[in-house]
């Protein structure tokens, strides 16, 4: 599976870790929710982490889409907010 | 539904959006490589504003260091000179540059950052950009327009999420910069008007030195006062005129006439 982190690549996850990465997926996404800063923080940095780790990144010239997306490491709980409501985040 | 779930969905959504647009879809495969071209530039010109705003920042950091210093130099002066509140004000002065001085190590670091994160969002995009053009020309060659659909979309809509990336990061890189462009006009505007106390600045010049200098003027005074002082005391007695071996004429004229009195009664 494809993932993409914005500001940074794209990664070949194995289907093996997938089930991990949607449990800290899950916790980021209730920290958007909640509006919990820390968590958040926590959360995206631990799920980022997880992907570098589990997966290969895939070289500058491949043109694969990604099945998942995440936002920037140093995005902020607010930014992650407008780009899920609002699509003017991404120009273009 | 999960939160990299709904970013790729709003990433696709402008891909598809892109493609939607187009009538025969080999020509929008030059529409889009023209697009990436310009994107590219645009990248390439987001790494050079930041640049720029980091050796702007770098440079009022010398500024502020070497202020910094400065008052170093004229807190050690005054104290010399015994004068406590004087060096404390330089002090002062000196640990309110230091606060300024580490805020712009942090905007520095800020844009480095942004420089290098930019640098290899275009470098990603070079290499898709090069790679989208290699099948751009493939499937214009090899395939009818029907036939075209499914490659195009392929090509189009990796490269679509890139560009929506790319795009983004320029956004942010944007955004950081002009804030800190605004600070930095403002510690600009600080060291013009001298409230940083840049020694350059005609308005207020430097008042520290001002005063330190008007002390040593004064304290030479002092001195040669002192010393003419000893001069017209020491010619009232015998001995002290004996001493002094080459007496000053002024010190001579002021010995006789301090002695007259003397010879008088």
């Amino acid at each position: 599976m494809i993932v993409r982190i914005l500001g940074e690549g794209q990664y070949d996850v194995a289907d093996g870790h997938i089930d991990a990465l949607n449990h800290l997926d899950a916790a980021l996404e209730s920290a958007v929710e909640s509006g919990d800063h820390d968590t958040f923080r926590a959360s995206l940095d631990e799920l980022l982490t997880a992907i570098r780790v589990a997966g290969r990144q895939l070289p500058d010239d491949s043109l694969q889409q990604s099945q998942l997306v995440l936002p920037p490491a140093d995005a902020t709980l607010e930014e992650v907010r407008e780009m899920l409501g609002d699509e003017g985040l991404i120009p273009g | 539904m999960s939160l990299m779930k709904r970013v790729s969905l709003i990433f696709r959504a402008k891909a598809d959006k892109a493609l939607d647009r187009a009538e025969d879809p080999r020509e929008t495969l030059d529409y889009s490589y023209k697009r990436q071209l310009e994107l590219l530039t645009k990248v390439r010109r987001g790494v050079a504003d930041v640049a720029t705003s980091r050796k702007r920042v770098e440079l009022q950091a010398a500024q502020l260091q070497q202020q910094s210093e400065k008052l170093t130099g004229q807190a050690q002066k005054a104290l010399s000179m015994g004068r406590e509140d004087l060096a404390r004000e330089a002090l002062t002065r000196k640990s309110a540059l230091s606060s300024q001085l580490a805020d712009l190590e942090q905007q520095r670091a800020q844009l480095q950052g942004e420089e290098e994160k930019l640098t290899l969002a275009s470098q990603r995009l070079q290499a898709k950009v090069e790679s989208f053009r290699t099948q751009k020309e493939t499937i214009k060659a090899k395939y009818t327009a029907a036939e075209a659909q499914t490659r195009i979309n392929e090509a189009f809509s990796g490269i679509s999420e890139e560009m929506g990336d790319v795009g983004m990061a320029v956004q942010r890189a944007e955004d950081k910069t002009a804030q800190m462009q605004a600070r930095a006009g403002a510690i600009d505007e600080l060291i013009a008007s001298g409230a940083l106390d840049d020694a350059s600045s005609i308005n207020r010049g430097d008042d520290i030195s001002r005063e330190l200098d008007a002390m040593s003027s004064q304290s030479d005074v002092e001195s040669e006062l002192a010393a003419l002082k000893a001069g017209v005391s020491g010619g009232g007695t015998q001995g002290a005129l004996e001493a002094g071996e080459t007496p000053a004429p002024a010190q001579v004229e002021g010995a006789r006439a301090a002695e007259q009195p003397e010879e008088r009664q």
